[in-house]
């Protein structure tokens, strides 16, 4: 046969073989990359930070007089937000997930109130620290404090549990609904004992998402909660420390890392955020895995 | 119980009415004070000088530019990537990958400038022999692996909401697999795509805290390797200690920042709803 005639007879002609081949490599390759990423990112924040991660660090505040640096209140402070926030903001968000999907009969506004919570979604979070510093620490005059840090991410994270609330209600069979109202209960009584335990795990999710976000937020807390590094009692005086400014981790590894030059520390935090990221991530995988199943 | 619930689901309105609002109510003074065409188009930011200047036109260049860049790295790697992830990668490689981009999303935005600080910062100045190597450019690399996660996620979700039919279609007439993605799956999905772009813009010029790291904030017009600053970093530098007309002017560059977004809002919520029909 001739060499010409049994190219031909080829599936593929040499120029489709080579797009096939290159488009191929190319697929294979971004993906590398997007994966090499995140092995680098994760690598090199450990390798950096954590060396630096001792308890010490964990443990105290930092000291001028010593010259030691401690996070101790950064975590504390993160914790309080996260607590203070989750108070707010599950209820409120919770609520309005159950109005969308029980009782709302008005289109107009369920059609606002969704494009509400998607156009919150949507605004960076140094516009809800802006607007947060300009109402809640000038005008409420709570100062730049945790408590004005809170509200403002009660707003930032309002959506998420909304939507993953959401999404779980509507995952309750409507035969459920049904019977608890066939069998004489009332409509707040059947969301009470019926609806809302079948969807506990969405609202898990939500919570989780939530703490995700506020564990990682930094533009909104940098001008609400402030820079305070000193330690905030809890205890002692719950209104003291909802009025005084305390940093978060991720506000204290910026602070470290662009105005002291404290790079270590920078790191070790970056290495505590990563972990924290991790677990927070990995927790949601698990319930939501456990959602699917149900 | 009924109208507390209703009360919840008014809130998120009241916030973002509220929001919007105080922007435009703290925000126009000072655009009207500083004069609409001067501040949007002086490019000259000078606020604390005997004679200050509030021109923010190199914010708004900045900021277009970095966005524009971060998509034309971050557009073509994420939907490569998401590709990979609906179509061509076995069950179990995309059970190592998927969470790997969700842990990516995942990262705090100071972790990526921490990083762009310390690794690229110095790169680039010794690659380029710049003096300084926080510029426009290691902006656009940051924002680029920032964005990733959300291209990739909303792409791979529309990818995979192809019908199979118009794929085996394709395979049964000759085509590969790889041609059959590109030219069947990929157009089938567009619109799906270019909200994924449209989320990572919004991504793109809303981010703050890792630019602020590695953009060096100097108020010049944009050029690659210089030192720039965009919108939101512009709010957030000089918030600790501007006052009067300084401060008033932050709050209608926040303005500005607010319009943008709201644009790039709309629009994907009509590609999103377009999708859905």
């Amino acid at each position: 046969m001739d060499p010409n005639e049994k190219k031909e007879a080829r599936a593929l002609s040499g120029s489709r073989r080579v797009w096939d081949v290159v488009l191929r490599a190319l697929l294979y390759l971004c993906a590398g990359v997007t994966c090499a990423l995140l092995v680098f990112v994760i690598g090199y924040i450990f390798v950096r930070g954590l060396p630096h991660v001792t308890w010490e660090l964990l443990s105290t505040s930092p000291s001028y007089i010593r010259d030691t640096i401690g996070i101790l209140p950064n975590i504390l402070n993160t914790v309080y937000l996260v607590v203070v926030t989750l108070l707010i903001t599950l209820p409120l968000g919770v609520g309005a997930a159950v109005y969308l999907t029980e009782y709302a009969r008005n289109r107009k506004l369920v059609a606002a109130i969704e494009f509400a919570t998607e156009t919150l979604t949507g605004i960076p979070s140094i516009i809800f620290g802006l607007v947060g510093m300009l109402f809640f620490c000038q005008l409420l005059g709570l100062q730049a404090s945790l408590l004005a840090g809170a509200l403002t991410l009660v707003i930032v994270t309002i959506p998420t549990i909304i939507r993953t609330t959401q999404e779980s209600l509507k995952t309750v069979p409507q035969s459920y609904r049904e019977a608890a109202l066939a069998l004489g209960s009332g409509k707040w009584y059947m969301i009470r004992t019926v609806v809302l335990p079948s969807s506990v795990d969405g609202i898990v999710t939500g919570c989780i998402l939530a703490i995700g976000r506020i564990v990682g937020e930094s533009a909104a807390l940098l001008f609400t909660a402030g820079m305070g590094m000193s330690m905030n009692h809890f205890f002692s005086s719950a209104e003291n420390f909802l009025h005084s400014s305390g940093a978060s981790l991720t506000v204290a590894l910026y602070v470290y890392a662009r105005e002291r030059a404290e790079f270590d520390v920078a790191f070790a935090i970056a290495a505590i955020l990563m972990v924290l990221t991790l677990a927070i991530n990995l927790a949601a995988g698990l319930v939501g895995r456990k959602l699917k199943k149900h | 119980m009924g109208a507390v619930f209703l009360a919840c689901g008014v809130i998120a309105v009241a916030f973002v009415l509220f929001i919007s609002l105080y922007l435009v109510v703290s925000g126009l003074p000072a655009i009207w004070e500083i004069g609409v065409v001067d501040f949007l188009f002086g490019t000259k930011w000078a606020s604390t000088a005997a004679e200050p200047k509030f021109g923010i036109l190199p914010f708004i260049l900045t900021s277009i530019y970095g966005t524009c860049g971060a998509i034309l790295i971050g557009v073509p790697v994420g939907f490569m990537t998401a590709v990979y992830l609906a179509k061509v990668a076995s069950p179990r490689m995309a059970a190592l990958v998927r969470p790997a981009v969700d842990l990516l999303a995942g990262i705090p935005s100071v972790v990526y400038g921490l990083i762009g600080m310390m690794v690229l910062v110095p790169a680039v100045r010794e690659a380029f022999g710049l003096p300084d190597g926080a510029s426009l450019f290691c902006a656009i690399l940051v924002l680029a692996v920032m964005i990733l996660p959300s291209i990739i996620s909303v792409s791979e979700t529309a990818l995979k909401a192809v019908p199979r039919e118009y794929e085996e279609a394709s395979l049964a007439l000759g085509a590969t697999e790889i041609e059959t993605i590109f030219k069947v799956s990929a157009p089938a999905a567009s619109s799906g795509i270019a909200a994924a772009v449209v989320l990572g813009i919004g991504r793109a010029i809303g981010e703050a805290m890792a630019i602020m790291m590695v953009a060096g904030n100097v108020a010049n017009m944009p050029s690659l390797f210089s030192s720039v600053r965009f919108l939101t970093t512009a709010v957030a530098s000089e918030m600790a200690y501007a006052s009067g007309l300084q401060r008033q002017a932050l709050y209608s560059i926040a303005l500005v920042l607010f319009v943008f977004i709201m644009a790039i809002n709309v629009a994907l919520n009509h590609l999103l709803k377009k999708k859905e029909d």
